[in-house]
């Protein structure tokens, strides 16, 4: 069964093409990301899936609702949750609550068991003004804000942003929960280990889906060879890499640099003598499978870049 | 490199609103040509430091000196000797390339002419020649980051304070960005920085971990590792955090 379908959609402000072609399928109960830096058109989107603004071109539907014919019938089954805080900070917790399920036309009461692993964690703060709330703590009310209606469909625009990363971890946590309840959901992030934690991710880049696939599939689909060198001088290492010969492309990946060969013929052995006339000590050179971030990366280097693109 | 004096010299810092208390009594050296990874979770207390460590808010008490400078008596010497760059404020959108380059620059006492020598170099450096004078506000968030980074530095401070730098920023540019600060390190100056990007913190000389307004941790990156037992800063970040459900009974979360 399929819960969100979108066909074509485009749409650009002024000059910049903040959507350019964009077409998935979201089946029921999933849950969906997608992936890509800020300006790659996660937040355009989700407006127009919202019903919040109108696409140029193509067409879009939300649990068989058009989104622009039928917006009425589709807000009172969405629940979104914008990336910026947007509930009222000079309201308190338990008032933001009450305002937002007493436009749905329901109570707390009536949907409490649907948020309450949620809830009961600000609960103890619930007389507190939502604009005195630390960031861990505005991200649980604003999902509760949004559940509180039992939405079908859930849109979580950049719920992690900013956000530290054991709060980031507790939040996955609740979204699996959610999804569990038979919830669809589809959450952006620009966090590319958080990826792994969809049941499938579209990755973004100017307005444009390089890819969609479960997350282990994408790593399977990559195809280049793939290193993780080490050695005591990282910034020496980075130079060096650089001018190695046989370089493909070599990015610092916290610990190590991930490089990748021009050609499949490569040895370790050629690095390692390099490394070593350059005066590297401690050198670790070591095949790795690759995680989201390098195949976003790869992804990147094949699309074409629109220079000024971006807003 | 242990032998020099401290750059930034924090003893003892607390800094109160209220009952509050936002830092708990913080002692650390940053030393000359670091880059130091300042991490913690939201509402540990790291912007308040900051704000201190930049002069722009005095401690309730404790001794810190920050380029030599002390924070209750001398705030106009240590702005005029650091640089700041966060992700939510960095250039004016409705000024060019040129325009902002210049502001900097003047902000700082620098003279028109060097100003305008560097910064046709440093355009030059950043391959943003054709853009000179193109408005910020048309250029990708990448950019802007990589040259809101040099403003930062443009006057040539000796400490550079960099807010969630590359927050929301592509892959590839995030890791150019970072060779930027390597360089900038190489070239002597000290880099303060903070980040939700964990991948990053390996990339510091050495990171400290802020809970509950109090340091946890502070080590080198391989150090942090072996001492809590695990395979990364992720992991020692989520080992340090406290158990949740006693942060949250706190109000900390």
């Amino acid at each position: 069964m399929i819960s969100i379908k979108a066909e074509y959609l485009y749409k650009s402000y002024n000059k910049v093409q903040a959507l350019d072609d964009i077409s998935f399928e979201v089946d029921k109960g999933e849950l969906f990301g997608f992936i890509g830096p800020d300006g790659a058109g996660k937040t355009t989107l989700f407006r127009i899936l919202t019903t919040l603004i109108l696409m140029d071109k193509g067409h879009a539907t939300v649990e068989g609702l058009d989104v622009v014919k039928d917006y009425q019938k589709l807000r009172t089954i969405l629940g979104y949750m914008p990336g910026r805080f947007s509930l009222y900070q000079d309201l308190t917790v338990e008032e933001n609550l009450q305002f937002f399920a007493s436009i749905f036309g329901t109570t707390i009461e009536e949907n409490y068991d649907l948020i309450s692993d949620i809830y009961v964690q600000i609960e103890p703060f619930k007389d507190r003004l939502a604009g005195k709330l630390s960031g861990g703590m505005k991200q649980k009310l604003a999902l509760s804000c949004a559940m509180i209606h039992k939405p079908e469909v859930l849109v979580l625009d950049e719920p992690t942003t900013g956000v530290d990363a054991v709060s980031r971890t507790e939040f996955w946590d609740m979204l699996k929960k959610l999804k569990s309840e038979g919830i669809t959901i589809i959450v952006s992030t620009p966090y590319m280990d958080e990826a792994e934690l969809c049941d499938r991710v579209a990755l973004m880049q100017h307005g444009r889906i390089m890819k969609i696939a479960q997350p282990n599939q994408i790593i399977k689909d990559y195809t280049e060879k793939l290193y993780a060198v080490k050695t005591n001088n990282t910034y020496q290492l980075i130079q060096d890499l650089k001018q190695f010969s046989e370089t493909k492309t070599s990015f610092p990946f916290g610990q190590s640099i991930h490089f990748t060969p021009t050609d499949d013929s490569f040895k370790i052995s050629n690095l390692s003598k390099y490394l070593t006339k350059s005066g590297h000590q401690n050198i670790g050179i070591e095949i790795i499978e690759p995680g989201v971030e390098d195949c976003f990366m790869a992804l990147m280097a094949k699309e074409p870049i629109d220079r000024g693109q971006e807003s | 490199m242990e032998n020099r004096e401290p750059i930034i010299r924090v003893r003892n810092l607390v800094k109160k609103f209220g009952d509050f208390v936002a830092n708990d009594n913080l002692s650390f050296d940053v030393t000359p040509g670091e880059i130091f990874g300042f991490l913690g979770a939201n509402g540990a207390g790291k912007t308040t430091a900051i704000r201190i460590l930049c002069g722009l808010s005095k401690p309730t008490s404790g001794e810190i000196r920050v380029a030599g400078f002390d924070v209750y008596h001398e705030t106009d010497l240590i702005k005029r000797n650091i640089g700041y760059m966060s992700q939510k404020f960095s250039l004016y959108e409705d000024l060019t390339v040129f325009e902002n380059i210049r502001f900097y620059g003047g902000i700082y006492g620098m003279k028109f002419g060097e100003i305008k020598t560097l910064a046709e170099e440093l355009i030059e450096k950043l391959g943003l020649t054709e853009y000179r004078d193109t408005l910020i506000k048309s250029l990708p968030l990448g950019w802007k980051q990589k040259l809101a980074f040099s403003v930062a530095i443009f006057h040539n401070p000796k400490i550079v304070f960099l807010d969630e730098p590359t927050s929301g920023v592509d892959p590839i540019t995030r890791r150019q960005f970072w060779e930027m600060i390597y360089e900038a390190a190489h070239n002597g100056i000290t880099v303060f920085v903070t980040t939700h990007y964990m991948d990053e913190a390996e990339y510091c000389d050495r990171v400290s971990i802020m809970v509950d307004g109090r340091i946890e941790a502070l080590d080198t990156p391989s150090e942090l590792v072996r001492t809590y037992n695990t395979t990364d800063i992720n992991n020692v970040f989520i080992k340090i955090a406290r158990d949740p459900e006693q942060r949250s009974k706190e109000g900390k979360i």
